[in-house]
């Protein structure tokens, strides 16, 4: 459950103050599948990296679970990070000299879970995005598809809430980039919170609701009904 | 992080890194080794120091009557304490300690040596084989004082080389009889004039039995008496025991003073270990230099690895454990460069030995263990700024490359 109340996001360029986001509420419930989409500069980015807790609004309020996420520092945001968001991105940002194997598992010896529950996790994961027979790869020798399977993967190995991507398609041809999103839709059916930043239409259109941003605020948000998704 | 993990996270970001990371290794290396072969040199050069002092009997302690302290009560009272002489039953009782390797007994006079009809005043020592090997004399030619009982005055003699000049010109002295004072002694050796002494003119000396240089002087008590321990380290028992043992035959008064060459060697030690102390310091200076590559190294990768370290922390890692894997990097950096230094440095101070087999190329365990501790505190000290850099990075915009 995240409630985001009158978020404002300012950058400061040379000595101009940019408003990346400007009293920006939302809501957003547990299991819900929702796109935002938006052109260049309107903010979804910088929403997504509030979302994620990556970046801090400069006002306004964001509560995580019923817990105000301002009041936290570092350590408590990072920990928050590892548990309950996961992250997918346009360039997967896989680490090269890993396998997919130990991309996947990276989040796991980050929150010290030991090596002999940590396997089967992997092993587990790798069997749904359906990557068993490329676990020892490195990400250059995958596909994009595949890298950006592994991506998710590692993102919803710690059994997060909310999968955050950022343009997941963005850097995939169409087949695999439907793929992709297939993968991710499967895994909102089992309850996970999906929040997609797009620029694609086609990918946008999917989900049930879309937000639609312009110059920092949300200018639409609109939720299909249940017969119309079908 | 658990510290597997850890370890494995670091060694493989450093193995990928593999040249540059081996240079850095290397110039570590250089460091630890320099400071090993380095001390190793002062140190052999202190042992070749102390072991030429060894030839000159280091070991031996020196045995002189009377005491060298102020006693009695004053004016007022006199106290009566004469010094008993020491005797060779004396001399004979200290042979029974173990700490003990031999002792000479000696008596120091100065008669006429003459020889078919030239006369010569010489310093004449009565002493016992044991002298020879005491204060590491050679013979030129001959053979030195027999051994056996030390009481027995058998006529024969040892003179120096000059003696055997002077008075035999260009003849042998060997097997000839020459007088001293009023009694004949028979020629059996010739001193080498390359003997090392200090304080004696070996080549202007004639030695005679103990026995027979007492009767020659007519006196029973020794001048004083040589002692050599077994080894450095049983000097302080040698002492000890003799002291106590001249003490308890002295009816428990201690009448004599033991004089050592130990203090010389002490200071020649200082001087060597501040020596060796230098030259490690000087060494030291390159793990410095070793750690501002690491730190620079480690730079270079912080900043080639933005997107990881935004990604690490997108996926959870704390700042502390960001800062944790860079430090790890850093260290195993120092520390694999430390360990290929010991081997690089026992191996060069291993090839010096066999170049110069007359210096021992040891290095002391402390300066072995100061590089190592520098080396890994350097690249603690050096690697810090780097991985507080990491770890302080926005993770937004780290994703985004810096």
């Amino acid at each position: 459950m995240i409630r985001l109340e009158k978020i404002n996001r300012i950058f400061q360029v040379g000595d101009q103050q940019v408003r990346a986001l400007n009293d920006v509420d939302l809501t957003i419930s547990s299991g819900e599948y929702l796109s935002i989409m938006g052109p260049s500069g309107s903010g979804k980015s910088t929403l997504l990296n509030i979302l994620g807790l990556l970046d801090q609004p400069s006002s306004g309020k964001y509560q995580l679970d019923g817990r105000d996420t301002t009041q936290m520092d570092d350590e408590q945001l990072a920990r928050i990070r590892g548990r309950k968001i996961g992250f997918v991105f346009q360039f997967f940002h896989l680490i090269g000299r890993l396998s997919a194997a130990e991309n996947i598992e990276l989040p796991l010896i980050l929150a010290e879970e030991a090596p002999v529950t940590r396997k089967p996790k992997v092993q587990e994961i790798l069997h749904r995005v359906g990557l068993e027979d490329r676990a020892n790869h490195r990400p250059d020798q995958l596909s994009g598809g595949q890298r950006q399977r592994v991506a998710i993967a590692r993102a919803t190995i710690t059994r997060p809430d909310v999968l955050l991507a950022d343009e997941p398609t963005g850097n995939l041809d169409s087949v695999s980039g439907a793929e992709v999103i297939q993968l991710m839709e499967t895994l909102n059916d089992s309850g996970l919170t999906v929040l997609i930043v797009t620029h694609d239409p086609n990918v946008g259109d999917r989900a049930p609701r879309k937000i639609k941003m312009i110059d920092g605020a949300i200018v639409a948000d609109t939720t299909k009904r249940a017969d119309e998704a079908a | 992080m658990r510290l597997p993990d850890l370890l494995q996270l670091a060694s493989g970001a450093l193995l990928r890194r593999g040249a540059r990371a081996g240079m850095i290794l290397l110039a570590m290396a250089i460091g630890v080794a320099a400071v090993i072969v380095l001390t190793g040199l002062g140190e052999g050069a202190r042992k070749f120091v102390s072991d030429e002092f060894s030839s000159l009997g280091t070991h031996l302690l020196i045995v002189i009557p009377g005491r060298a302290e102020t006693t009695g009560a004053g004016a007022t009272l006199i106290v009566g304490e004469t010094p008993r002489d020491l005797t060779l039953d004396d001399a004979r009782a200290l042979g029974r300690s173990h700490a003990i390797e031999k002792y000479a007994p000696l008596v120091v006079g100065s008669a006429s040596v003459s020889y078919l009809g030239l006369d010569r005043e010489v310093p004449v020592l009565g002493s016992t084989a044991e002298l020879l090997e005491v204060r590491n004399w050679k013979m030129a030619r001959g053979r030195f004082l027999p051994a056996g009982d030390i009481d027995r005055a058998q006529s024969v003699a040892v003179i120096g080389a000059k003696i055997e000049r002077e008075l035999f010109a260009d003849t042998h002295a060997l097997g000839k009889w020459l007088r001293l004072g009023d009694r004949r002694f028979r020629v059996i050796g010739v001193l080498s004039s390359e003997g090392r002494a200090i304080g004696i003119d070996v080549e202007e000396l004639v030695i005679v039995p103990v026995a027979s240089a007492q009767m020659l002087f007519n006196s029973a008590s020794l001048f004083r008496i040589l002692v050599q321990a077994r080894s450095r380290d049983e000097m302080p028992a040698a002492k000890k025991f003799i002291l106590a043992t001249v003490a308890r035959r002295h009816q428990g008064e201690e009448d004599i003073t033991v004089i050592t060459q130990d203090a010389v060697l002490k200071t020649f030690d200082t001087i060597f270990v501040a020596l060796t102390m230098t030259l490690g310091g000087i060494a030291a200076v390159s793990l410095l230099v070793a750690g501002i590559l690491v730190m620079n190294v480690m730079l270079v990768a912080v900043s080639q690895r933005t997107e990881e370290i935004g990604l690490l922390k997108a996926i959870g890692a704390r700042s502390q454990q960001v800062q944790r894997l860079f430090l790890t990097e850093a260290l195993l950096l120092s520390f694999g460069g430390g360990l290929l230094g010991l081997v690089l440095g026992y191996g060069g101070a291993w090839f010096l030995g066999i170049v110069y087999p007359t210096l021992t190329f040891m290095p002391p365990w402390w300066a072995v263990a100061a590089a190592m501790v520098t080396a890994i505190f350097s690249g603690l000290f050096f690697g810090m700024l780097p991985a507080r850099r990491a770890a302080k990075m926005d993770p937004v915009r780290a994703l985004r490359g810096g």
